[in-house]
């Protein structure tokens, strides 16, 4: 079928794996993927500096830094615009909304971050970075990745919803249910041995049947 | 006046750096790492002092080391004598 769409080879990065490292200019200097080792990494890409949508998050992910920055986690924006470009932004929004960006934003005109990302639709756009969100864990392992479209902001507080998940997950060995909000009860993983699964009936937890246990962490 | 460090991956020399600018002076945020490392320090009591966060002293590190302007030092990084230097040139704000 003809779809008018250009295929390129860029594949997304997969989950589990170590996320592509890079080096680049940022508003607060040259920074590697490395320098972050040891802090979970928020990274973001927006489609354009002073353009409204991406302008309504910035606020809102400077305003989330706070809560981000108590769980161990940095905060790092991109685009495809210059260094000169993000400061010029950055500077406008404290002006016009009051709010200072305090994280980085990558200038990275030559896409190359983008492309071993997978930043950018060519079906949305073959000269932006779409809405794309990477969680990276201290060792420098991809943990999570969402991707959202041009005209649609995305909700920060499921970006924190999701790092309470991702660092519940690994402080209790479970797996959090839909909607899970910090307090909630949490999954336990269910047993892979029919001998695991009798046990299971047994093991006090709050249990629908042997595959279906809860608990609260 | 300190030797203006060159950007890693770019070819424009006079392109400003984070800690040094491209008349090879150092910015507010490079003062107050270097003087947080008189004496050798690891770099997350350099990032507690300063209130920076952790991956700007590593990056700093990278600037301020090419500079000659601090040093790795055991388990830690330590200004040099240049670096001394530098601080003295640089108005505190204060």
């Amino acid at each position: 079928m003809e779809t008018g769409i250009t295929q390129n080879n860029h594949s997304l990065p997969r989950l589990g794996q170590p996320a592509p490292l890079f080096e680049v200019e940022t508003t607060h200097g040259t920074l590697r993927l490395e320098d972050f080792q040891g802090s979970w990494l928020v990274l973001f890409s927006h489609p354009a500096d002073f353009t409204p949508v991406c302008t309504t998050e910035f606020v809102a992910f400077a305003e989330l830094a706070p809560e981000l920055k108590k769980r161990g986690v940095e905060l790092c924006g991109l685009s495809i615009d210059s260094t000169f470009s993000h400061i010029a932004w950055v500077r406008n929004i404290e002006k016009n909304f009051g709010v200072k960006i305090p994280f980085p934003v990558i200038a990275d005109l030559n896409k190359e971050v983008a492309s071993l990302y997978g930043m950018i639709m060519p079906g949305e756009s073959k000269t932006e970075t779409s809405r794309c969100l990477f969680v990276i864990d201290p060792n420098g392992i991809l943990r999570a990745m969402i991707y959202y479209p041009l005209s649609t902001g995305r909700n920060t507080q499921e970006v924190l919803r999701l790092i309470d998940a991702l660092q519940a997950t690994d402080k209790h060995g479970i797996a959090t249910p839909a909607n899970w909000k910090p307090g909630d009860k949490v999954i336990v993983p269910p047993p892979r041995t029919t001998e695991g699964a009798e046990e299971r009936m047994q093991a006090g937890f709050e249990t629908k049947d042997w595959y279906f246990s809860r608990k609260a962490v | 006046m300190l030797p203006a460090a060159e950007p890693a991956g770019s070819a424009e020399k006079e392109m400003d750096m984070a800690c040094i600018n491209a008349s090879g002076e150092i910015s507010e945020s490079a003062r107050q790492i270097l003087a947080a490392m008189l004496e050798a320090a690891p770099l997350t009591q350099v990032a507690a002092q300063t209130g920076l966060p952790l991956y700007r002293i590593r990056s700093a590190m990278r600037e301020l080391s090419e500079a000659g302007l601090a040093v790795e030092s055991g388990d830690g990084w330590k200004t040099t004598e240049t670096g001394r230097n530098a601080i003295e040139r640089v108005p505190t704000g204060a």
